[in-house]
């Protein structure tokens, strides 16, 4: 079976290794593989590079540059065909944030702290 | 002879005029020589005394003009007495003699008619000079009085003014302090975002940990010693970033805490880099609480041969914040008018030059117009709408690093295109 290639997108570059370790087990089962951006800029960067390679993109909102709502747009409106599933990492769980994620396209939300959990089971989903 | 005047004399004065009157009347009438006699020599002792007595000085000159007279007078009767040849010539030149008396008599007369005149005018201009030096002398106390009165106004006045001096300064002191609680209210949401992300890693690698510690459990009970060591070293590392992250709260917590803090702090050895940072981050942080659609480029160039350098961090913490808010307000304000094509980007960057650090804030907003250019450092000076900014910031930093830090806080700018400011520190 062919691992699935996620793409987390964050500016916090501790994510990296929390990912992979909350995920060493599926890693080395070899049901996911991670790719990690740390900007919007860096994730358009690899999407343009690896088209249709991820079919997940785990995206924080909240980052300096080019935001996750930004970077969601480009995904979901210009460059992807067909866009890879989105799912919205907030730490504002707000209405305003939500409306605005879902109105340019994103196919799910989590709200920080991220519960692994659970996260883990909307990947048994898709996978 | 004025009445009134000798009063002492008064009554002597009137015996002897009656005395001289009745020796006149009877000399007239009779005849007698003794009589004639008792009054030239009744006349000699009023001449006497008028030559003797202070108080008739002012009529000696009268008794100058008569006295030729009344001696030849008296000289004339002597030669009376005898009746001789000689005495009649004598007589006879005595009667010459008289007329040159009497021209004497005259001309003394209007001398001292003249000398009276003169005498009389100075008396009435002393009198005026003091008719007028009263009159002074009234204005005076009335000025006097008036003086008073405006001292004591003057001085319930400056009472006053001092009064609202104190209340000035009071009031002074809130405002400085609700511009710190303003921009520590601009920082909340931006203080909660930083902390929230470094307890979300705290809780998350904890978990992990103890999921890692049933997993080597595991793999001990398998004997698979390679496996435990792997593990171990993750539990290890975790460790580390669980305190990493615990650190970070913390000192954002406590730069919170400075933040809002009352008084001059003391200066200590402070990375610089750090503060610019971490107030980079929550300036931020908050201002996309505040306004979901902000968003800019932060660019950061940090001079890492600048060391610690000795300031009172929680004020150049503010200075820089001041600044860097404004920067992000500059670039929004610039991208609401012009969003096509404007990539909105803030630029922090420390250089150390000699005896000099430079903290500089940059941003491609804007720019400062000319004509307020000179006004930018005056307290309440603002261009933001009212109730959305104090006035107080610029002026407070520039307070900060001019007269806390010795420093200076320069400004660059061209309309339309960038603003930067520049602290410099001496170290």
């Amino acid at each position: 079976m062919h691992a699935m290639k996620i793409l987390v997108v964050d500016d916090e570059r501790d994510i990296q290794t929390l990912f992979e370790q909350r995920f060493r087990r599926e890693i080395r089962e070899n049901l996911v593989n991670f790719v990690f951006a740390f900007s919007g800029e860096e994730a358009l960067n690899y999407l343009n590079g690896h088209e249709h390679e991820a079919v997940l993109i785990l995206s924080d909102i909240n980052m300096p540059g080019m935001s996750g709502l930004e970077l969601l747009a480009h995904i979901k409106q210009k460059y992807m065909k067909p866009p890879p599933v989105v799912m919205m990492i907030t730490a504002y769980g707000d209405a305003e944030n939500f409306n605005t994620a879902k109105q340019l396209g994103a196919d799910d939300f989590l709200t920080k702290p991220v519960d692994f959990s659970l996260l883990k089971e909307k990947l048994k989903i898709i996978i | 002879m004025q009445s009134g005047a000798w009063p002492e004399w008064q009554q002597n004065i009137k015996y002897g005029l009656i005395a001289i009157a009745a020796l006149f009347a009877l000399d007239i009438i009779f005849d007698w020589n003794f009589i004639t006699w008792a009054w030239y020599i009744s006349l000699l002792v009023v001449f006497y005394i008028i030559y003797r007595i202070e108080d008739f000085v002012r009529l000696r000159s009268l008794m100058y003009a008569f006295l030729p007279l009344i001696l030849l007078e008296v000289l004339q009767e002597a030669t009376h007495l005898g009746n001789w040849k000689w005495l009649n010539d004598l007589e006879n030149g005595l009667e010459n003699a008289k007329a040159f008396a009497i021209i004497w008599l005259v001309a003394m007369i209007v001398i001292i008619t003249r000398q009276n005149k003169a005498l009389k005018k100075v008396e009435l201009k002393t009198l005026h000079e003091e008719h007028l030096k009263q009159i002074a002398e009234t204005k005076k106390a009335e000025l006097e009085v008036l003086v008073a009165e405006r001292t004591a106004e003057l001085t319930k006045q400056k009472e006053e003014l001092q009064q609202i001096v104190v209340e000035l300064k009071a009031t002074q002191a809130q405002l400085i302090q609700s511009e710190k609680m303003a921009s520590l209210g601009e920082l909340t949401a931006g203080i909660a975002h930083e902390i929230q992300n470094p307890l979300n890693f705290v809780n998350n690698f904890s978990e992990v940990n103890a999921e890692l510690i049933g997993e080597m459990e595991q793999e001990i009970e398998k004997g698979n010693y390679e496996e435990v060591k792997a593990i171990a070293q993750d539990i290890k590392d975790n460790e580390a970033k669980i305190n990493h992250h615990g650190k970070r709260a913390d000192a954002i917590v406590k730069g919170m805490l400075q933040h809002s803090r009352l008084g001059s702090g003391m200066k200590e050895p402070t990375d610089i880099n750090a503060l610019a940072d971490e107030y980079l981050r929550l300036a931020y942080h908050g201002l996309r609480a505040k306004d979901k659609s902000f968003n800019a480029n932060m660019k950061t160039d940090f001079d890492v041969h600048i060391g610690n350098v000795n300031v009172v961090p929680q004020d150049i913490g503010r200075v820089i914040l001041n600044l860097i808010t404004n920067a992000f307000y500059a670039v929004n304000e610039k991208k609401s008018h012009h969003p096509e094509n404007y990539d909105p980007t803030i630029f922090v960057s420390t250089k150390k030059l000699n005896d000099w650090l430079e903290i500089k804030v940059a941003d491609n907003g804007p720019g400062i117009p000319k004509k307020v250019m000179d006004k930018i450092f005056q307290p309440f000076f603002t261009t933001k709408p009212t109730g959305e900014g104090t006035g107080l910031g610029l002026s407070m930093s520039y307070d900060i690093v001019t007269k806390g830090h010795g420093g200076q806080l320069l400004v660059k700018t061209k309309e339309g295109e960038f603003a930067e400011f520049i602290i410099k520190l001496p170290v």
